[in-house]
This record gives C-alpha cells, structure tokens and sequence, in this order.
C-alpha cells in the first residue's frame, strides 16, 4: 500500500508490523510521535504489545531491557538528551548482547535548547557495540526499522535507526507499506540466545574475572564484525521480497566515472544528490559514497575510495579535531576535505551543496572548514 | 518458626559474617518462580564469582538506578507470554537512591513486582557512606562528624502512592518479614517491603549481634514494623512499643553501635524527638486507614 506518513509515523508503522511485543518510552521532541503513535495502535487494539509508560529514558531502555531479555520482541525511541540521559543503558544492552532496536531521532545537544537535527548525539554511541544505521528517506526509515528486527536477532546485539529531526520525523513522504503478512513472511519469530525466564536458574551480568569480560568483548568485536554479512544479507533478501534494495553498509549514487566523491549520511544527502545531479549535467565528475551504517563502519566499501578526491559533510564535530565521518574516513583513506555543516539544524539546500561541491571540486575549500563561512564571521 | 526449608541462597555463598541481606534473601524463598532483579550493591557480591552462582534462582544483575524499569519491562513480558512469575528487585538503600524516580514510576503504573529495599542505612559496598536513610547523627566516611541531614521514610513515601501493598520490616524478625511476603504472594501489582538491615561493619558492631541489634531497633522504637493492604495495621512486633513506657531506652540502642560513638546527650534528645514524630506519624496512618 502507498501511503502518506511522516518518518516517525513510519517507524511507528514498521514496529507494528514487526510485531514488537513491549514498547516502553519516554518522549522528547523530536521523538514524540513515534511513541504517541504506538500508545495510540496499543490502545486501539492494532498492536498486540505492553506499552510502559516510564518516567524517563533512562528507564526506558532499562524496561526494553528487561522486555528483550524476558524473550520479546521489545522498542523504544529517544532523541539528543534522552539518548545522554539513557546513556547507561546504552552500553548495557550491548554489552548484554541483547537484541532490541531502538529509534534515534537525530537532535542537536544542549545547551542552547535547540530541537533542530545534527547527529552529534547518535555519534555518541559509535564505541557501544550498537548496530548504527542512518536513514535518508522516510521510506529507509521504514525499511530499516523493520530490517532492524532481523539484524539485532541475527547477532545478539542492539540496532538503531537514526533519523533527522524534522526533516525525516516530521515531514510526510510517499511511502510503501507492506501488509502484515508480507512481513511476517520476511521478518522471522524472535530468536535470541539465551532468555531470562522463571524455574532457568541463570545469572546474568555478575562480577567474573577480568579475562571474562575480555572474552565477551572480543566475542562483541567479532559479532559486530560479522554483522556486515548479516546487514548485506538482510539488505538483499528485503529488496528480493519488497524491491527496495540499497546497498548494504553504503548506497552509491554516481559513483561511475566519479574523479570527486562526498562522503556523508542522512537526510540532507538526497539534496546533495540533487546538486551532484546538477554537476554532473555540467560535466563535472562527481557522485556519492552515502553512509547508510556507521557502526559496523563500511571501511572495505570506503577504501574504493583510495586515489579519488573525497569530501566528508560532517553533521557532528569531535571537539580538538575535526568532523566525526571526516576522522572516521580519513583512518581509512589518508587526508580528506572535511566540511563541518548543518550544525544545530542551521540548513543546508541543494543551492549549498552545489557551491560547496564546486568550490571542492576546484579545489577552494580549505582541509578542514565550518559552512557557511557567513555564519561564524 | 514456619520458615522455608529451602533457600534460594546457597551455602557458600560470600556474604560477610552476621550479613542481614543473606537473613532476608533467606527469606524470599517463600516466593514462588521468582526472577531477581539486583541493582549493583553489596548482593552483587553474595552473588558469587563467575561461573558460580549463589543462587537457585535466575538473578539478572543490571545498573545501578534501572532496577525497578528493568523488572518492569520483566514483567510486561512475562504477562504478553503468559508465563507466571514473581519479580522481586532486591536492592539497597543506595540504589533506592539513586533509582528513586524509577520506583516511584512503577508505583504509580502499579507494575506486577515486588521490591524490597535491604536497608542498611549507608552505601555499604563502597565502603559506608551516608545515605537518605542513615539513622540521624551516624558517622559514615562521608559525614564523619555525624550526619546532619533528615533521615527520608522510604516506606512512608511509597504509602504515598496508594499501591496495592506496603510494609515495614525486619531482620530481626524474621517470621514477621515471611509472614508479609506470603501476604504479598496473594496480592498482585506494586508491592514495597523497606526491610531494616543493620550491617556488622558498617554500624560497628560485632557479627554475632545482627538480630539482636535488629531487635533493639524495634524495641526501642527506633525502627516501627507495620504494613499496610488497604488497611493500615502495627505490626505484632512493634505493637507493645506503642507505649512508649515499654519501649527499651533509645540509648540502649545507640550505645552498642560504633557508629554513634561520641554522641552527645543533647544529640541523642534530638534523635528522641524525630523517633517520636516517627511514631505519630504511624500512629496517624493506623487511624486514618482503619
């Protein structure tokens, strides 16, 4: 069915047909809508689930938590503070190997209060042992919401689906929802490995010498290693079953022929490909290497990159250095050109993108610069 | 006494000598297809070492404030899978604490748990600091002079919100203490039990005197043991002191503590003074909920 939902509505919609069984949240602008939305398919009957209104994030993950662990199929959403606030238990879950998924609407930090999208907060988990995927589009968002299920399950580990505020939680896009039953056929029971259940005399999470938490951790390194082929997996048999397929760990929009390459992830990268789009009209070789998941991080799908001219649009800065993807894709290809933009929401549009793009492209951009220069002149 | 034969704690376990968690854990196997749920704290410890384990019980260790949201999203699952349990959040003073906006949310959703809040009135695992319920004018590491601040009533606060159960309870008495968690097996909902804990290292005092000194608490009034179910009652233990003629002097209490070395008489009228509001304060509430 082609439907009119805004991307939290439709990450709502995807955790309904993935049939999650305990939702627990706390809302937080940009969030809200997510979890409004699922009380309201709880309330109405259309979803089949415990929804636990908690008195904070921290709470939140904690009760999915104890949800997942317990054997189900368990949700929540946060946003900027609330991610910090949850930040406990966002290593916990990890390090629990507890699948979940959990959407993160991507929101500036404070202070100023400020409610605009950049993704310094769903950077912040990059070190946890969280699968981190970043969404373009409403309908990716869907997507991966739904993929989320299957990847979490498949590797005892936690995902996330990081969306933009506002320009992916709150604006309504065209999308494509499959029915119930075409989800059920893709999206497998839960399966997890071990379960917390009455009369199972298990202990978990108790003090074990140090070289037993060493060995989990290697164990973690080695799950999440694996996971690319899980996320290809998944990315490939989701398109074969509903004709959407994206990439696996990057999405390559003009890659052919490109002399000059952006690396960037999320929802401004659909007008930067309108002003590659524009470029390449004018015979400039330019494409993109979109980051769809930051963690696991496509280093293989980035090394490609290796003797072409490679900008990195940073949403996120990592005080005392440079751009958060700029240092991520630098330790795989040497020196990169590292724009730092969008900060705190301040917009960038295709206009933007095409100035930035030519003044890369005809080398005018300095190694490391915060755009647009106006604003902090 | 009629208590359990069978522990859900195990002989061996690493619990300190004279340990009041390792009389109450005892206890909680009254409890039928329990799943602990311990925030970090001195049972994290009588846990035991990886891959051993002190208990015959599923036991998931979790963060220090998450206990009760943890057992909470427990107990959703267990109720969408239909599986009977009893989940018991087994934590300290401090993790009552920190994690004090976490009960008083399940409270107010009246989540299916049992939380019972060891107390021994300091954060004894990292080695005895001053907690919102250390006893008036105690020195621990971090007021060495005493503590100067209230002492919070933890079960009072809970009274306050109106869920299904409520209790008091004691170390000292443990027949009284399995006797309200059997009550609370046939009640379903939120249901708190703050059970007074007085730790051998950390009030000074020699391991062989737990349950006495757990008793002198209750006698001398120092520690009130009442429970409440819709109706506000004093329980069996406590019911002689309230005439405060038969109460044994507070001092009798005080002095076999280290902890309250060195108060003066003019501390110890203080004390006096907050004990008594402590009792009208009971006295009130077993009036009002008749």
């Amino acid at each position: 069915m082609r439907t009119l939902l805004t991307g939290n509505y439709a990450v709502a919609e995807a955790v309904k047909l993935s049939r999650a069984k305990v939702i627990a949240a706390y809302p937080i602008t940009p969030q809200t809508t997510i979890v409004e939305k699922l009380a309201e398919m709880v309330e109405k009957g259309e979803l089949d689930a415990e929804f636990i209104r908690v008195e904070s994030e921290h709470s939140a993950l904690a009760a999915v938590y104890g949800a997942a662990i317990a054997g189900r199929r368990a949700f929540t959403a946060t946003s900027s503070h609330g991610l910090l606030y949850m930040y406990e238990m966002v290593w916990w879950v990890a390090n629990a190997r507890v699948p979940l998924v959990m959407a993160m609407v991507t929101r500036t930090i404070g202070p100023p209060w400020n409610i605009h999208t950049d993704h310094t907060d769903l950077l912040t988990m990059r070190d946890s042992g969280w699968i981190i995927s970043m969404a373009e589009n409403v309908q990716e968002a869907f997507d991966l919401t739904i993929q989320g299920f299957r990847i979490s399950e498949e590797v005892d580990l936690p995902f996330t689906v990081g969306l933009d505020a506002f320009q992916l939680s709150h604006t309504a896009e065209v999308v494509e929802v499959p029915d119930q039953q075409e989800v059920d056929e893709w999206l497998p029971e839960r399966r997890q490995s071990y379960k917390v259940l009455p009369g199972n005399a298990v202990t978990i999470g108790n003090i074990g010498p140090n070289e037993y938490t060493a060995k989990l951790r290697y164990a973690m390194a080695k799950a999440i290693e694996d996971s690319r082929k899980v996320i290809e997996k998944a990315d490939n048999s989701f398109g074969e079953k509903f004709g959407r397929k994206y990439g696996g760990l990057v999405e390559e929009y003009r890659l052919e022929g490109a002399e000059y390459v952006v690396v960037m992830a999320g929802a401004w990268c659909g007008d930067a490909k309108d002003a590659i789009d524009r470029l390449r009209d004018e015979g400039l070789p330019i494409g993109m290497m979109k980051i769809r998941y930051f963690r696991p991080f496509p280093k293989e799908e980035i090394k490609r990159l290796e003797g072409k001219e490679v900008l990195v649009v940073d949403r996120a800065f990592s005080m005392g250095y440079m751009g958060i993807f700029g240092m991520e894709v630098s330790s795989v290809i040497g020196d990169v050109t590292n724009v730092i933009a969008g900060i705190g929401g301040v917009d960038v549009g295709v206009e933007d993108f095409e100035a930035m793009f030519r003044k890369f492209a005809s080398r005018k951009l300095q190694r490391l610069e915060w755009w647009p220069r106006e604003v902090f002149s | 006494m009629s208590l359990p034969m069978e522990s859900i704690l195990l002989p061996g376990n690493p619990a300190c000598q004279g340990c009041p968690h390792a009389l109450g854990l005892r206890a909680l196997s009254v409890l039928e297809n329990v799943v602990l749920v311990v925030p970090a704290g001195c049972t994290t410890i009588i846990s035991g070492v990886h891959p051993k384990a002190s208990f015959s019980v599923p036991v998931l260790h979790v963060p220090f404030a998450s206990a009760v949201a943890v057992a909470s999203g427990l107990a959703a699952a267990y109720k969408q899978e239909g599986v009977e349990a009893n989940v018991v959040v087994w934590m300290g003073d401090g993790a009552a604490d920190i994690g004090f906006a976490t009960i008083s949310g399940a409270a107010v959703r009246n989540e299916d748990i049992i939380v019972v809040v060891s107390d021994n009135e300091a954060y004894m695992n990292t080695g005895i600091q001053s907690s919102g319920t250390t006893f008036w004018k105690a020195k621990t590491t971090t007021s060495p002079g005493g503590k100067s601040e209230e002492k919070k009533d933890l079960a009072g606060i809970m009274l306050m919100h109106r869920i299904p159960y409520v209790a008091t309870a004691s170390v000292g008495y443990l027949q009284d203490f399995v006797n309200k968690l059997r009550r609370v097996s046939e009640i379903r909902g939120f249901r708190f039990i703050h059970l007074h804990s007085p730790c051998p290292p950390g009030w000074r005092f020699d391991s062989s005197k737990t349950v006495e000194i757990a008793r002198l608490a209750v006698k001398s009034g120092a520690w009130i043991l009442w429970e409440y179910d819709g109706r506000f009652r004093i329980s069996s233990p406590s019911k002689p002191y309230k005439d405060e003629t038969k109460r044994v002097p507070l001092e009798e209490y005080i002095k076999t503590q280290g902890r309250f070395r060195g108060l003066s008489g003019e501390d110890i009228e203080e004390i006096k003074k907050k004990v008594e509001e402590q009792w009208k304060f009971v006295l009130t509430m077993e009036k009002t909920f008749k």
